[in-house]
């Protein structure tokens, strides 16, 4: 079981520290985690340490350090599960995770520990129970933002933003200030997936990976029964046939255990009842393998050419976007590891808007905004110093160099989900208690996770 | 105790499990195991909990069992991994006498292995990746289909990579062969040398296997003149024309080229290594040789030059008018200038054995140069899944077997002492077997026979705190007279098992000592034994951790006649 509890700032300092048994070493504990991490040898996994009879097991969130140390052998699973859990606990109640909100409220995290962790056994997590336990009330600041700015519109056209909620909008703690109750109305349904994708040097595809969840983070003050309507063709295993579309098809789903589905096998429709007052949970989690209904966003056709003789390095890169003509991407990055000792660079840019640099032995280029059916392109010049060897060793010539790509993309599809998921409706069985509608927010997001190109 | 639902449940069915009466009927007993079993109302920790206690549950029927898989059935499907995980353990101890359960069940358990593997969080990644990697000790095809789920991607850290690395090559196959080796060769020219080294290393591994295709890749490898990159590869062909002959041809084909890209003592020995063994079917082997010589008053590392010596030797044996001016000198430099005294041994040893005679040299020089059955023996046929069913979802996959001894050692030897056995813990493992067991347990304190255990040393430490917390639960007094030697009493205690943790010089007033004893059912007898000054008797005072008062009596009697014993002795 736990013995001690603990949470470090990315550069070591205990911001919290909490021993549930007393039955191993004192707060210097917090210390030694911190020097045997950094010491690690590069080949060594940091997840679980292990140190006179005692076990070190820690996730990073945030920037954060959260740590357990225990003496039995527990399962790994259930523990990196709790730390997970009370990172989100935490966030919950804070508002947002970090060295600051952390520090700010020292004492609602100690109160939350004493709750959750009983003499080193959990007791509950569960955000709803604890919320009759917790007294403190967070503290939070307001951070300058710029999408406070982005929204007013410039010259008075309405920008993209003011439309959908703005992204910090449901990173506010569950429990802030109870006497405000008009802002609470509000539930957002968001459809999250990520990507992972490698693509063959040949342009071929060699892995789709899609792994998706619906999350809600509700602030309605009454419970009330909740149904998510999900699209109708929405099939569940490769055998499965629904709709006479080509349908969209997962391989896998795992819904919360709060989630009835007796409406799921006719109509897709998840019934949910929400606890009262405000909650956050993961409705729905589900993967997607190899066979993708709409065509991948990206495209890269890179060309290179490098003269070994004068070590000029010439790469030509084609981005092609394949999202519908009105969608777009946003914050997209191109990371392209370039080979050693490369000195100087010189760029052919298609749009002014974009940019790219060296940094750390890498090509970074930086398109803020790629839209949907567009193609954009860049040509680059390098310098790379010559190779060590003899030069007249001629066989690779024309192949590029060692330690060029593969290149890396990073991005945000906004509205958009690469499975073709879609959430239909969010009805609430709204009991009237004086006030308004509620707000509902549904959004859909893809981002990268990992979205590799082979050059 | 997490949250298992109502207060009274709970305390209903800790009275119901704990109760000898409901154990030893079979009926009730299973009764309320049903029930934990079937709480709705748990959460997952309360979950993850009922099954790690149900592992010490042991069905008596074939048909029970299947009554309890069904009942869990859906703790398969939970969307907590480390519910999964567990009902995982629960179901391969259960089954253990049923493989194809169980390896239904490691089917079932894929999905959310994967899906963990791939899962946003880095640490959950890792070690579900670690326990892919148990299973594939018992199941090598289990993961075969899903090979693309364990490519590495470019933002993840070294940790995973290596785990991932590890994978691939365990589940290769002949379907995925030639998709797992094209990947794993483009790591192998990864900017982080240690990332591309360990690339190189599991592609020697596959070469075990899928020899030609290996050889091929990693003979292209050395086409791209890395220091870094080619002294792995040079190692991994010594190592694998050891294992697979039927290799030797295309490596000594690769290997002339590549001394100039070789700087460390590991890859320099493997080469040497190479062109001493194989020297005869690498045609500038001599030559590569008597650079090395040549340089070898520069050499750093004793061992390449130790390499150096016996590789000159071998090859001399097989092409002797090429090298016996090359070895002469080399001889000549390890016995008059060598500071290394190893490595001067060894040249003298070498020097005296051609004196011997040349047929002498090669019946001990000219041993095997393979060694197939080797490979059998490094990785053992698969293992079966009971081995390693206690340690599923546990710490033990996760740091590896092998470093899981040794912590488990050190662990050991630190606390063996002070550890006592468990009284009444709730959680003390151990199966929970009720009835038969049961009796034959309790048969044994009603004897009243005490078996004082030898070797129970206490630290000071611990006696001192336990001598603390207990009160006293016996005081008496003994005649005695005069001096005596104190460690004639320590050896006549030790006789008895007695040991003695701290005891007064002799003849400083007042004498104390402390002893302290173990019976065989943990029962813990400490005792002061305190000699005033100018008092002629002994004080005996002997605390107990469990009151019992029969054990007390025997041993308070051993102990008079120990002490009686001296006193003869001495007068």
């Amino acid at each position: 079981m736990i013995s001690q509890f603990f949470i470090l700032s990315s550069k070591g300092d205990p911001l919290i520290y909490k021993d549930f048994r007393g039955d191993s070493g004192g707060r210097d504990v917090a210390e030694l985690f911190y020097r045997k991490l950094t010491g690690l040898p590069g080949d060594e996994s940091p997840v679980v340490m292990h140190h006179h009879g005692r076990h070190f097991i820690h996730i990073r969130h945030s920037g954060l350090y959260l740590v357990v140390t225990t003496s039995e052998n527990v399962s790994p699973f259930s523990l990196l599960e709790l730390l997970s859990r009370l990172a989100t606990l935490l966030g919950d109640y804070c508002g947002s995770l970090g060295e600051g909100t952390i520090s700010r409220n020292v004492a609602l995290v100690y109160e939350l520990l004493d709750e959750v962790l009983d003499y080193g056994y959990v007791q509950t997590t569960s955000t709803e129970m604890l919320r009759n336990f917790i007294q403190t009330e967070a503290v939070v600041s307001k951070p300058f933002s710029l999408f406070d700015l982005s929204s007013v519109g410039l010259f008075g056209a309405e920008t993209q933003q003011s439309k959908v909620a703005p992204s910090s909008a449901a990173s506010r703690p569950v429990l802030s200030s109870r006497s405000d109750q008009s802002q609470k109305n509000e539930v957002f349904l968001d459809v999250v997936e990520r990507l992972s994708v490698l693509i063959a040097s040949n342009g071929s595809l060699l892995k789709v990976d899609v792994q998706g969840e619906i999350r809600l983070k509700s602030f309605l003050p009454s419970g009330s029964e909740m149904r998510i309507g999900l699209t109708e063709e929405f099939c569940v295993g490769k055998s499965e046939l629904r709709g006479y579309g080509p349908g969209i098809r997962v391989d896998e789903v795992s819904f919360h255990s709060s989630v009835n589905l007796d409406e799921f096998e006719s109509h897709r429709i998840l019934r949910l009842q929400p606890p009262q007052g405000e909650v956050r949970l993961t409705v729905m989690r589900y993967q997607l393998s190899d066979d993708l209904p709409s065509p991948l966003p990206f495209r890269l056709f890179p060309s290179v050419q490098w003269d070994r003789g004068s070590g000029r390095l010439q790469v030509y890169l084609k981005l092609r976007c394949d999202l519908l003509s009105k969608s777009q991407a946003l914050n997209v990055r191109l990371h392209l590891p370039l080979p050693r000792g490369v000195v100087s660079l010189s760029q052919e840019l298609s749009s002014p808007e974009q940019k790219a640099e060296l940094a750390e032995g890498a090509l970074r280029w930086d398109l803020p905004r790629v839209q949907g059916g567009s193609q954009l392109s860049g040509l680059f010049q390098m310098d790379v110093p010559g190779p060590p060897g003899p030069p007249s060793h001629g066989l690779s010539t024309s192949a590029s160099p060692l330690g060029l790509g593969p290149a890396s993309l990073s991005f945000e599809l906004p509205r958009h989900t690469c499975s073709g998921l879609q959430v239909r409706f969010l009805r609430l069985a709204f009991r009237p208690c004086g006030n308004a509608n509620p707000h509902k927010w549904v959004r859909h997001l893809s981002h990268s996770d990992a979205y590799v190109i082979r050059i | 105790m997490p949250y298992l639902g109502s207060e009274d449940v709970v305390k209903e069915l800790k009275k119901a499990l704990c109760n000898p009466h409901i154990q030893a009927d079979r009926l009730r007993y299973r009764n309320v195991i049903q029930r934990v079993i079937r709480m709705s109302k748990l959460d997952q920790w309360g979950q993850a909990e009922v099954l790690n206690f149900l592992l010490r549950y042991q069905p008596r029927s074939e048909e029970e069992l299947f009554d309890i898989l069904n009942l869990l059935d859906s703790f398969l499907k939970s969307s907590s991994p480390g519910v999964v995980m567990g009902a995982t353990k629960l179901f391969l101890i259960l089954a253990k006498m049923s493989p194809h359960v169980q390896t239904d069940v490691l089917v079932r358990v894929k999905g959310p292995l994967l899906a963990a593997c791939s899962s946003e969080s880095r640490e959950l990644c890792f070690v579900a990746l670690c326990h892919v990697r148990q299973i594939l000790h018992s199941l090598p095809g289990h993961f075969s289909s899903h090979y693309k789920k364990f490519f590495c991607s470019y933002s993840e850290p070294h940790y995973i990579k290596l785990q991932k690395v590890e994978v691939l090559c365990e589940l290769v196959s002949d379907e995925n062969v030639q998709q797992v080796l094209e990947e794993l060769r483009g790591y192998c020219t990864d900017v982080s040398a240690d990332f591309a080294q360990a690339a190189i290393f599991a592609i020697g591994g596959i070469a075990r296997t899928y020899t030609d295709q290996c050889v091929q890749i990693l003979t292209e490898l050395l086409g791209l003149r890395q220091e870094h990159i080619t002294t792995v590869v040079v190692q991994t062909f010594r190592d694998l024309v050891w294992l697979c002959p039927q290799c030797t041809e295309a490596v000594c084909q690769a290997l002339p080229g590549c001394e100039e890209n070789i700087q460390d003592s590991e890859g320099k020995q493997a080469l040497i290594w190479l062109l001493g063994v194989h020297g005869e079917r690498i045609p500038n082997a001599p030559y590569v040789l008597e650079d090395f010589v040549e340089n070898v008053k520069s050499e750093t590392f004793p061992a390449v030059k130790m390499e150096l010596l016996t590789a000159s030797l071998r090859l001399f044996l097989s092409r002797p008018a090429e090298c016996q001016d090359m070895l002469g000198r080399l001889l000549y430099y390890c016995i008059e200038e060598e500071k290394d005294m190893a490595v001067r041994d060894r040249g003298l040893f070498y020097y005296r054995l051609l004196l011997v005679g040349i047929d002498e040299v090669k019946r001990i020089l000219c041993s095997p140069k393979s060694d197939p059955t080797l490979g059998l023996l490094e990785d053992p046929a698969e293992r079966p899944v009971n081995s390693w069913a206690s340690d599923f979802n546990t710490l033990v996959p996760v740091y590896g077997k092998a470093h899981w001894a040794t912590i488990s050692k050190c662990q050991g030897a630190e606390r063996c002492d002070p550890e006592l056995p468990k009284t009444s813990s709730f959680a003390a493992s151990g199966p929970l077997i009720p009835e038969e067991n049961k009796e034959r347990v309790q048969e044994l304190p009603d004897s009243g026979a005490l078996m004082l255990v030898p070797n129970r040393q206490l630290t000071a430490d611990y006696f001192e705190k336990t001598w603390l917390s207990l009160k006293v639960a016996h005081q008496q007094v003994l005649p005695w007279r005069g001096e005596f030697h104190p460690d004639t009493l320590q050896m006549a205690l030790q006789v008895v098992n007695i040991q003695t943790i701290a005891m007064s010089r002799a003849g400083s007033r007042p004498w104390k000592a402390y002893l302290s004893a173990q019976d065989d059912t943990g029962c813990l007898f400490l005792t002061e034994l305190l000699l005033e000054p100018g008092n002629s008797e002994m004080q005996i005072s002997v605390k107990q951790n469990e009151a019992r008062t029969e054990t007390l009596n025997s041993f308070i009697s051993v102990l008079e006649t120990v002490i009686g014993t001296i006193e003869e002795i001495k007068s």
